[in-house]
């Protein structure tokens, strides 16, 4: 049964592919391959065994002369994320279909957005580290047409993308150099050059290498997250990108790279983390601090979810730079519960936009509340898990997360904490400024309309039984983040232990 | 008395060896016959026509003779897979250059019969170059592949830039030419030998190490051929010539040269000139760095095509520089990927470029791909991949190219030659990508009251932007064909380059015998 992944991972393309081919129809088109994709993520969801290692399992040699395989696995690590990725996908594609939207090229956009959906599942599911390089940086490329033929201004869209293309790509460029390196430094010591994870697992590089090449991958996954202070791309590619694409690359791109530290850089690079462990929990720190200030003061509702999510991405290494289960668990489920509110955050800014005379400027709102109750309702719920209500899945995540900081770093998980009552505080900001205070100039209060309602109650739903029922997540992700920090434990171990063991190797420079 | 003897026998000719370069030459003289009939349509037609088919023979002399190992004329040419492989690179970008210009001005101006002949023989001059084992034979191919192209840069009479480019191109091939060639006649006083084989076993046997005639001219050799293949510091001229050149010239010059440059350069130096290997390396380095920041640099902000295109490939041959610069087996099939990749790419653009020159008012202006999305749906397409790939984008060749150039630098031990290639494509994202962003963007909108502007090429008056299509000047299905075909490559071996490495592996393995490659990485401290 190998070529379930295989399908789920194409699906979202040939739908697409499908779909310029199909007119006018294509939004449903569309959506139709994400429905099913969607179907298919659940049901692998379900059917994962926890605690069963890699499963569904796909290996084959792709390009036999640069040594990289077609390797593809559901593991504890992807397979949430997957369903969380399948999810998204769903919303952004149902919001734009029953919108009719764009009118423009309804084709050459579902082509994108299905090539988007399969660039980001390949890299979640790719199991070869120069696969997952290839689909880190493919499933960016539609991102950059989406903005540059949808974006919301036509004079400025073309520059920011740019930006924001070049920024991304600098990182992923240096890190295809480090996966590079990697799978020849190790082959050279075990004989053949391969970039299967689990066997450079088997021969890590020397601790020389893997300095610098933690240094490039950290760079990469920062600057996609984005973490202070690679985050020069953010608040111009934000303002531009079309919403749909928006939702989509707020809730996933950047748990790509919160992924690809627990999937590639912990296990394969562990002296390197150890080694820079304190500078990156740092930045993580700085982060938290600096998004949620500017979350505070920004007065575009896009950027101050943008800046949140700065803040959340950084609690989210925070966990993972923690170095302990706990935290890294924490993450993995702050990864995905981010995800659904960020994706759906952004669709209630698209909604809250039409209701403001089509500004998306929070001085231009107040008082949407007055006659949507059913709406500011919704909203609500979802701020309250933003902000990580005690009862949400966030609040959960967030405990987790501190515990681990807390173990040997009391001084971050203290400021760190401060960064939680901060997130209230942006969080509650953009609910009153919306919705309640005094009525905006151009402010029309509407009841949630049902072309709204089917894409946010799902999404709501969703995160409410994540609050319910979080094991669902923490079960399945718990041995795998687990097998992940074993390489970087045994580097904490006295170093007479760590000499004996198999990952400390010199080799040719 | 040996050597008079040997003088004197008449050398074997293995003429189905030499089959490929014979149908060239047939080629061109039956082309150039053809341009003398009479009636006007049927010269303009039949005589591309016949060239394709040249070009197409010699292709098929290629895989009949594929499997073939084989020293021609006495030891001047090899056959080997390296001269296949390079001649049926420089037999595709032919026929790829050939359907360019079928319809173009410049070949009308010249002649047909002139310009496609001409082609013809600087491909047959390229075939040489890429199967010469011997200096001698080497500088005739050189000069064989340049003099036709200082004129085909030349052959839009009417207009000077295409004159001026001609020009320089001639006097500066001439300086790059000399330079080679004191090179070669130093390296022969030194050794005493004119054989890529003989002057190796000169050379390895140790008591010429740092001889200065050998340094000497071994630098004024590197200094010729990066002159011929446009590398940096010794690029100045290309803008210039790439920029006044006709386009289909352009696009066949681009490519077919680097190719046989590179073929050059990788046997001269990793056959005759390996046990010098010290000597030469650091020297190749040095240029493919400069090159690729050379050329990333200058092309920010150009505006027209062209010339970007020129400075791009100043840098693509800086990083197709670093996988000869490794000197491992690795390196080798890294660069003939590339040089594929490249080729794939280069026409893909060219052709598009050439297909708004004829179509649009703003010649090769960076504004005259805008509004491509809408009117040529497929040209697009080609030119989003074929800027892609030169940038490095995953799923196309381009990426594939890259990934094996760095994972070749990192396995000779020079990992920071990747890091400085990927430095190049990062800059090099600032100008590719503008040109995606422009063939999806709206048409430019002409400014009001724009006075008509004269098509340059025509003498008409061009036609305004809201024109009726079949009013605007014929882009031609040929370009079309061209680009769509290439951008196909550009994608297909892109997913599936695995039958692509088949090839330049073999290549590879046929090139050097593996004791000298061994030999050379233990030499710089790879093994």
């Amino acid at each position: 049964l190998t070529i379930h992944l295989s399908i789920v991972l194409w699906l979202p393309l040939a739908a697409g592919l499908l779909a310029l081919l199909a007119g006018r129809a294509a939004r449903w088109v569309l959506l139709a391959g994400t429905l099913l994709t969607l179907a298919y993520a659940i049901v692998i969801a379900i059917d994962f065994q926890s605690g069963g290692g890699a499963q569904y399992v796909t290996d084959e040699r792709w390009i036999p002369a640069l040594g990289i395989h077609y390797a593809l696995a559901a593991t504890g690590l992807n397979v949430l994320l997957l369903l969380t990725t399948a999810i998204v996908f769903v919303a952004a594609a149902l919001w734009a279909a029953v919108r009719d939207e764009p009118r423009e090229a309804p084709g050459a956009y579902a082509l994108l957005m299905g090539l988007a959906q399969s660039g980001v599942m390949g890299a979640f599911l790719a199991q070869d580290l120069a696969l997952f390089v290839i689909f880190f940086d493919l499933m960016l490329v539609p991102f950059y047409f989406l903005t540059l033929r949808w974006g919301t201004d036509p004079e400025q869209r073309a520059g920011a993308v740019l930006k924001l293309f070049i920024y991304t790509l600098v990182g992923s460029l240096l890190m295809l150099v480090g996966a590079i390196a990697t799978g020849v430094l190790s082959g050279q010591a075990s004989g053949n050059t391969t970039f299967l994870i689990a066997e450079l697992r088997a021969t890590l590089v020397s601790a020389g290498s893997q300095d610098w090449i933690f240094i490039v991958f950290a760079l990469a996954f920062l600057i996609k997250m984005p973490a202070f202070p690679f985050h020069g791309w953010m608040p111009d590619g934000y303002r531009q990108m079309p919403i749909a694409a928006l939702a989509v690359f707020t809730a996933i791109l950047s748990k790509v790279a919160a992924y690809g530290f627990l999937h590639v850089v912990l296990p394969l690079y562990p002296e390197g983390a150890e080694r820079w462990q304190d500078v990156v929990l740092a930045l993580a720190l700085a982060s938290i601090l600096y998004g949620s200030a500017m979350a505070f003061t920004a007065t575009n509702a896009r950027l101050v979810l943008g800046y949140s999510s700065v803040a959340q991405l950084g609690f989210i290494v925070l966990g993972i730079f923690a170095l302990d289960a706990r935290g890294a668990n924490g993450a993995l489920l702050q990864s995905v519960n981010h995800a659904i509110v960020g994706a759906a955050m952004i669709l209630v800014v698209a909604a809250l936009a039409a209701r403001a005379g089509g500004s998306e400027d929070l001085r231009d709102m107040g008082g949407i509340a007055t006659r949507a109750p059913a709406f500011a309702a919704v909203f609500l719920v979802l701020t309250f898990a933003l902000l990580a209500m005690p009862g949400s899945a966030n609040f959960i995540a967030e405990f987790l997360i501190l515990l681990g900081v807390f173990e040997d770093k009391v001084a971050i998980a203290i400021v760190a904490s401060i960064g939680v009552a901060l997130a209230a505080v942006y969080a509650l900001r953009l609910y009153i400024r919306a919705m309640h205070n005094r009525v905006g100039p151009h402010v029309e209060s509407r009841e949630l309309s049902l072309r709204e309602a089917v894409v946010l109650v799902p999404l709501l739903l969703v995160v409410l039984a994540l609050a319910l029922y979080p094991q669902f997540a923490l079960e399945r992700g718990e041995p795998a983040v687990e097998g992940s920090l074993v390489a970087v434990q045994q580097q904490e171990t006295p170093p007479l232990a760590a000499s004996a063991g198999p990952a400390a190797r010199e080799d040719a420079p | 008395v040996t050597s008079a003897l040997a003088a004197a026998q008449a050398p074997v000719i293995d003429w189905a060896g030499l089959s490929p370069l014979l149908a060239l030459l047939g080629a061109a003289i039956v082309v150039l016959l053809g341009g003398l009939l009479r009636p006007r349509g049927v010269r303009a037609h039949a005589v591309p026509a016949l060239t394709v088919l040249g070009f197409a023979a010699a292709i098929v002399c290629v895989a009949w003779q594929w499997d073939e190992r084989d020293v021609l004329i006495s030891g001047a040419l090899k056959l080997d897979p390296l001269a296949l492989v390079t001649t049926l690179l420089v037999c595709g970008t032919g026929i790829g250059a050939t359907l360019l210009a079928w319809r173009d001005e410049a070949a009308r101006q010249v002649a047909h019969g002139e310009f496609f002949s001409l082609l013809l023989i600087s491909a047959a001059g390229m075939v040489v170059l890429g199967a010469a084992d011997d200096l001698v034979t080497a500088f005739v191919g050189l000069e064989l592949l340049s003099l036709p192209l200082y004129i085909l840069c030349a052959a839009l009479l009417r207009r000077e830039r295409s004159l001026e480019s001609g020009l320089k191109y001639l006097i500066i091939g001439s300086v790059g030419s000399a330079t080679l060639l004191y090179g070669f006649a130093l390296l022969y006083g030194a050794t005493g030998q004119t054989r890529y084989g003989a002057i190796g076993a000169e050379l390895a046997k140790g008591d010429l190490a740092g001889d200065v005639l050998v340094l000497t001219a071994i630098g004024m050799t590197i200094v010729g051929l990066a002159f011929k293949a446009s590398m940096a510091p010794f690029h100045q001229w290309t803008p210039d010539v790439y920029e006044g050149a006709p386009t289909p010239v352009t696009a066949f010059m681009s490519v077919a040269t680097k190719v046989a440059a590179f073929a050059v350069i990788i046997r001269l130096f990793d056959s005759a000139l390996i046990p010098a290997v010290d000597d030469w390396r650091p020297v190749w380095i040095a240029i493919a760095v400069i090159s690729i920041l050379v050329g990333n640099v200058g092309a920010l902000g150009q505006q027209s095509l062209k010339r970007m295109l020129a400075f791009s490939s100043i840098a693509q041959a800086g990083y197709i520089l670093v996988g000869f610069v490794v000197v491992t087996e690795l390196g080798i099939q890294a660069v003939l990927f590339y040089l594929v990749a490249y080729l794939f790419a280069n026409l893909a653009a060219f052709a598009v470029v050439l297909l708004r020159e004829r179509e649009t008012e703003h010649g090769d202006g960076l504004d005259a791909m805008r509004g491509l999305g809408v009117d040529r749906p497929l040209a697009a397409v080609a030119m989003t991949l074929s800027m892609l790939s030169l940038a490095g984008i995953p799923a196309t060749v381009g990426f594939i190219g890259k990934f094996r150039l760095i994972e070749a630098a990192a396995g000779g031990g020079s990992t920071w030659l990747g890091i400085v290639i990927v430095i190049g494509s990062m800059i090099s994202l600032a100008y590719y990508l503008p040109v995606v962003a422009a063939v999806w963007l709206a048409p430019a909108t002409a400014p009001a009251g724009a006075v008509p502007a004269t098509d340059p090429v025509t003498g008409r008056p061009a036609l305004a932007g809201g024109a009726p299509d079949e009013e605007r000047p014929a882009g031609g299905v040929e370009t079309q064909v061209v680009a769509a075909v290439m951008g196909a490559c550009i994608l297909v071996f892109g997913i599936v380059p695995q039958p692509l490495f088949d090839v330049v592996d073999k290549v590879a393995n046929g090139i050097v015998p593996g004791p000298l490659i061994t030999a050379a990485a233990r030499a710089i401290g790879v093994l």
